[in-house]
């Protein structure tokens, strides 16, 4: 999974309601796999983005090329598109775990794919 | 013409686990293609499909949107269906990214009103109730009463989660009742028709288009 979809996963243990993402990363292993840059794609998603949640993610796993803020000029900022795209779409966790901030349940990440189910107690 | 994915890394022993591309897949391909133009129009920037099995659905997706490529999502409650769709986007150049999960939890309220192409093959089958809640190759067919008790689920999420113009594409059979879940569908304020049917053995199959 890519970190695009990180930033869209959060935690739904029963009752567990605030403070449940994003979901931390703990032991995990991250990939670099080239794609293709599309600065519309990137101008479009960069509102549906949690953006804090992005920056703070992409230090994890050691990427501290994201500005604190979206840059006012996002859209024709050709260098911060790019190093948006190098975080969102290339940066791949193969593998570890993520955890809740708030409950501290752990979902582990196998094969690049995040498992998400809860036992039949915790939903 | 789109051609049907490259499938050739899935073998009769996969299909033991997850849900061989069969009839009701490829009716669901034929309404893609036929939105061809429109869909590429749409200019899309989520797509997300439930329940994506082999992943042949999304990976058609994906190869139609081309040169474009949206962020293609897709959730299974099967690992084993997981780790296929992922193998057959890549096996085909579509960057797909697959969570297990049931449904689409976890996923709301973040994709809330964000996803524009939104596509289910649910099990449809008619059951006992107890065969659904499974995490194997039943949870593709298995719909308890009418076939309906996961589709009845799922639907309430859909206007969570469509954006203002996006499209949901559903697969239905007869013993549904598509003329219900589109009533239902059209009372969350929704233009739902069936736009392409087809007869697969005894089965009559439906493709639901729905709209804002």
């Amino acid at each position: 999974m890519r970190l695009i979809t990180h930033n869209m996963l959060q935690c739904h243990v029963k009752n567990c309601n605030d403070n449940n993402f994003p979901l931390r990363l703990e032991e995990v292993e991250v990939e670099l796999v080239e794609a293709d840059f599309q600065a519309d794609f990137l101008r479009n998603i960069l509102g549906k983005l949690e953006w804090e949640a992005l920056v703070n993610t992409a230090v994890q796993v050691g990427n501290t090329s994201l500005p604190a803020t979206i840059p006012d000029n996002a859209a024709d900022n050709e260098e911060f598109l790019k190093v948006l795209h190098n975080a969102l779409l290339e940066t791949h966790i193969q593998s570890g775990n993520m955890v809740c901030p708030n409950c501290q349940h752990v979902y582990p990440v196998k094969d690049g794919i995040p498992n998400m189910l809860l036992a039949e107690h915790e939903i | 013409m789109i051609p049907t994915p490259d499938l050739s890394h899935l073998s009769t022993s996969d299909y033991r686990n997850i849900y061989e591309p069969s009839e009701d897949t490829f009716l669901l391909l034929d309404a893609l293609e036929a939105d061809e133009k429109q869909l590429k129009e749409l200019n899309p920037s989520v797509c997300l499909e439930i329940g994506s099995g082999s992943g042949c659905v999304t990976t058609f997706l994906g190869c139609l949107l081309k040169p474009n490529q949206p962020y293609m999502i897709t959730t299974d409650i099967n690992p084993l269906a997981a780790v296929a769709t992922v193998m057959t986007g890549k096996k085909n150049g579509v960057s797909i990214d697959t969570v297990q999960t049931s449904l689409v939890t976890n996923l709301l309220p973040r994709l809330h009103n964000s996803v524009d192409v939104l596509c289910f093959n649910p099990p449809y089958a008619v059951t006992p109730s107890e065969e659904i809640g499974g995490q194997g190759i039943e949870a593709s067919w298995a719909g308890g009463v009418d076939g309906r008790e996961v589709i009845d689920t799922m639907l309430p999420f859909v206007k969570e989660l469509l954006s203002e113009k996006g499209i949901f594409y559903l697969l239905l059979i007869s013993e549904n009742k598509p003329a219900e879940v589109i009533e239902l569908l059209q009372g969350d304020g929704f233009n739902a028709h069936i736009c392409l049917q087809r007869l697969a053995g005894r089965e009559k199959q439906f493709i639901v288009k729905v709209q804002r």
